[in-house]
């Protein structure tokens, strides 16, 4: 795994749903191997921007490129088999095993030879026991079965990551863990990943960039360390005032006894 | 068990057979047809709502109307395309079930597919299946319980209703309980009921481990119950690997005497060695146009039925001219043979109950137009749609009080107990004497003659050993031997069963 993830560009990028403009002339370069976090509120655009890069939204105007290749000149279903996708409702396969569900795209690729092997190393990749590999999604917990959805995304070795509020359904012990063990993965794979939160503490944690979305544009780019440290304007002020709030009521709190 | 009983079991292999596969062929046809429309729906709405608006539409239709529906259309279909296609038998039963079974499988299937889980949807492309390896992959096994149930539904309403597919002439679980309830063997009609019931549970059992496998994902059982279904699927197709060859079709309409006269003719052609089927209860309608289309080879009509209905005379001239005239039509419009009359008559006779009779003074039609305002008028199902009716009003003016259409088996006893006053009967039925009936005349002879004739389609006319071996029941059968072989199997003690009358009948004649 010695090559780095792509990079991305999106130049004049709008998405409208009738009268709605989800995403509004966009443009946006990512280096690649950065890990950046999209935040904003709900509505705010960012997951219909994600959403384009793989194609499961088709932008309205503009155009996006992996590594200076423009999307839409890509079958969609060859682009997503290079892209790794992880949401917050999982979508494992019910009625297939552990194992086919993390081999599925292999099996969708033709991949026939060390399948088995493959399956067994992402298991070790994402913390979870061998003998998961014969259970069914079903027998899981939320987070065993988002970790077998990392693990799934991961099977062709895709460059880029995109992950939609992956964690956020999870209980907050559950969440810290899997944030903390992807930020691993992302540096140990050379991954470029997008990932998409309403929750800035995790974006603060995880990302080396974080843009502030609202009504459709970008009204924030800037690394944890400059967002924090303040004049960054009123959008990403209100939504790091919250967690900076806790955190210093949490040394306070430390203070005191 | 008794003699009843054993004679019901014997029918039931061969209808049991024939039966299934009927049912199979629909459902297996219908399954075809439904499978691409639901994928198709469950991507359109709009689609989706005109597809199940017509399988709805299609279920509001009577069973039974539909598959008479499908005579003429089918009639119409061969016409068009200068022949070749057979309106009676199994392909209008086919179709008529094939589109009866469509709502249940479409509703099950779309509802199905819809239902899959959104996540799973969004992950399938997400990880980049095309549209078909999404289908194939994750909607089709997630809906697979879903669209079983459909299956499963279908499969019971599909065994159920094969059983009116002998009134398009196809042989089912229905031959007996028509014919049963033509000559009140309640034994036949209970047998027929049973079978097709027994039918249909095991089926719905079996359909229902599968859709339970495959639900709990566990292949083994959905194997097991699927095998057992082949295996009973291969005993009832094997009939159909026997040869076709020098099968003789004998049709018969809805009645005992029908009945009767196709097993003596039956009977005649075995010993010839001929293999013979029977298509017991076809309508008067169907009958004749079925021999026209080489459906069936030989069956027994009436002059007087072919004259007014096929015809269209309502002139009533000699019997022996009528005759020569419809031998000459027949021949000329349709082909048809007529071999020749039985020798008796079948018509329609007035009756009344003789205290009646003699209370009220009747003795010919006249009087009964002259009494008729106090009188209800009981029929068979169909007279009072045919052209005789017509022609027996213009001659005599009758107002009835009321007008009551029975089956023909419960027709004199409806008269008996005073739910009619005069039914209009048929000359040769054992029940009229039996029930000391009185037959009023009709002096003006406004009904024509009703002779029994025995037609031939234009394929067997032009086998001589067929025709040798059927010509001498040409003016053998007189209309009291013909009354008392039809009271064996009319009446309610010591029934017969119409092979057994028809053997009587055939003793009585000699060579």
């Amino acid at each position: 795994m010695s090559t780095i993830g792509p990079s991305i560009s999106l130049n004049n990028v709008s998405r409208h749903f009738g009268a709605v403009k989800a995403v509004d002339e966009l443009s946006l370069k990512i280096e690649a191997g950065s890990l950046v976090a999209l935040v904003g509120l709900s509505g705010s655009g960012k997951s219909t921007l994600l959403k384009m890069i793989n194609r499961l939204v088709e932008p309205s105007s503009g155009s996006i490129l992996v590594d200076n290749e423009r999307v839409e000149n890509i079958d969609p279903h060859v682009l997503r088999r290079r892209i790794g996708y992880v949401f917050q409702n999982i979508g494992l396969f019910p009625h297939m095993t552990i194992a086919r569900n993390i081999a599925i795209g292999l099996e969708l690729a033709g991949e026939i030879e060390g399948r088995s092997n493959r399956v067994a190393a992402l298991l070790e990749l994402v913390e979870l026991p061998q003998e998961m590999a014969l259970r069914m999604p079903g027998q899981l917990s939320g987070g065993q079965q988002q970790r077998v959805g990392v693990a799934r995304a991961l099977a062709t070795r895709p460059g880029l990551m995109l992950m939609d509020e992956p964690f956020g359904a999870l209980d907050p012990v559950t969440r810290d863990n899997l944030t903390e063990q992807y930020k691993k993965l992302h540096n140990k794979l050379d991954l470029t990943t997008i990932i998409v939160t309403h929750d800035m503490a995790e974006a603060l944690y995880l990302a080396d960039r974080i843009l502030v979305m609202q009504d459709g544009q970008i009204k924030a780019d800037a690394t944890p360390a400059e967002l924090l440290s303040g004049n960054i304007g009123e959008e990403a002020e209100a939504l790091v005032a919250v967690p900076r709030a806790q955190a210093e009521h949490f040394h306070a709190l430390g203070q005191q006894s | 068990m008794n003699e009843a009983w054993r004679n019901a079991f014997a029918r039931i292999p061969d209808l049991l057979a024939a039966h299934v596969q009927l049912s199979f062929s629909a459902l297996l046809l219908a399954t075809a047809i439904c499978l691409p429309l639901s994928i198709w729906a469950a991507r359109a709405p709009r689609v989706a709502a005109v597809i199940l608006g017509f399988a709805s539409l299609i279920q509001t239709i009577p069973a039974l109307a539909l598959l008479a529906l499908f005579y003429p259309v089918l009639l119409g279909l061969s016409l068009l395309f200068g022949g070749g296609i057979k309106a009676l038998g199994f392909l209008p039963a086919l179709l008529a079930l094939t589109l009866y079974a469509l709502l249940p499988i479409l509703r099950n299937a779309v509802t199905g597919l819809i239902g899959v889980d959104p996540a799973a949807k969004e992950a399938a492309d997400g990880l980049g299946m095309t549209a078909s390896q999404k289908l194939r992959l994750v909607e089709a096994p997630l809906a697979a319980p879903t669209i079983m149930a459909g299956v499963r539904t279908a499969a019971v309403w599909t065994i159920g209703a094969a059983t009116l597919s002998t009134t398009v002439g196809q042989a089912s679980l229905g031959d007996m309980i028509f014919a049963g309830l033509q000559t009140q063997n309640w034994t036949l009609v209970l047998a027929g009921c049973l079978a097709s019931a027994c039918l249909a549970i095991i089926v719905d059992l079996l359909l229902g481990q599968i859709e339970k496998s495959i639900a709990q994902r566990k292949k083994a059982r959905a194997w097991i119950a699927t095998t057992i279904l082949g295996v009973g699927l291969a005993i009832a197709l094997l009939p159909t690997l026997q040869s076709r060859e020098n099968v003789i079709v004998i049709g018969a309409k809805g009645f005992s005497e029908q009945f009767i006269l196709a097993r003596l003719i039956g009977s005649r052609l075995e010993e010839q060695g001929y293999v013979i089927e029977y298509r017991d209860g076809l309508g008067s309608a169907v009958v004749f146009r079925a021999v026209a289309a080489d459906d069936i080879d030989i069956y027994i009509d009436y002059s007087g039925t072919i004259w007014t209905n096929q015809m269209k005379r309502t002139d009533a001239p000699p019997t022996h001219e009528m005759l020569t005239e419809i031998g000459r039509w027949a021949n000329q419009n349709h082909g048809v043979t007529m071999v020749g009359a039985l020798g008796f008559e079948n018509t329609y006779a007035f009756a009344v109950r003789p205290e009646d009779a003699a209370a009220r003074d009747l003795k010919t039609l006249e009087d009964l137009a002259r009494v008729s305002p106090d009188f209800v008028f009981g029929t068979d199902l169909e007279f009072l749609e045919r052209p005789e009716w017509d022609m027996v009003q213009n001659t005599y003016p009758m107002r009835f009080k009321e007008e009551r259409s029975f089956n023909p088996t419960f027709m004199y006893p409806a008269l008996a107990s005073g739910e009619a006053d005069v039914i209009s009967a048929f000359s040769s039925d054992g029940r009229i004497a039996a029930n000391n009936f009185f037959v009023l005349n009709d002096e003006k002879g406004a009904v024509p003659s009703y002779e029994a004739l025995l037609m031939v389609s234009a394929d067997s006319a032009g086998d001589e050993r067929l025709v040798n071996a059927i010509q001498p029941l040409v003016g053998a059968i007189s209309v009291g031997k013909m009354r008392e072989a039809n009271y064996m199997v009319d009446r309610e003690k010591d029934k017969k069963t119409p092979r057994q009358a028809a053997a009587w009948l055939d003793e009585q004649i000699g060579e």
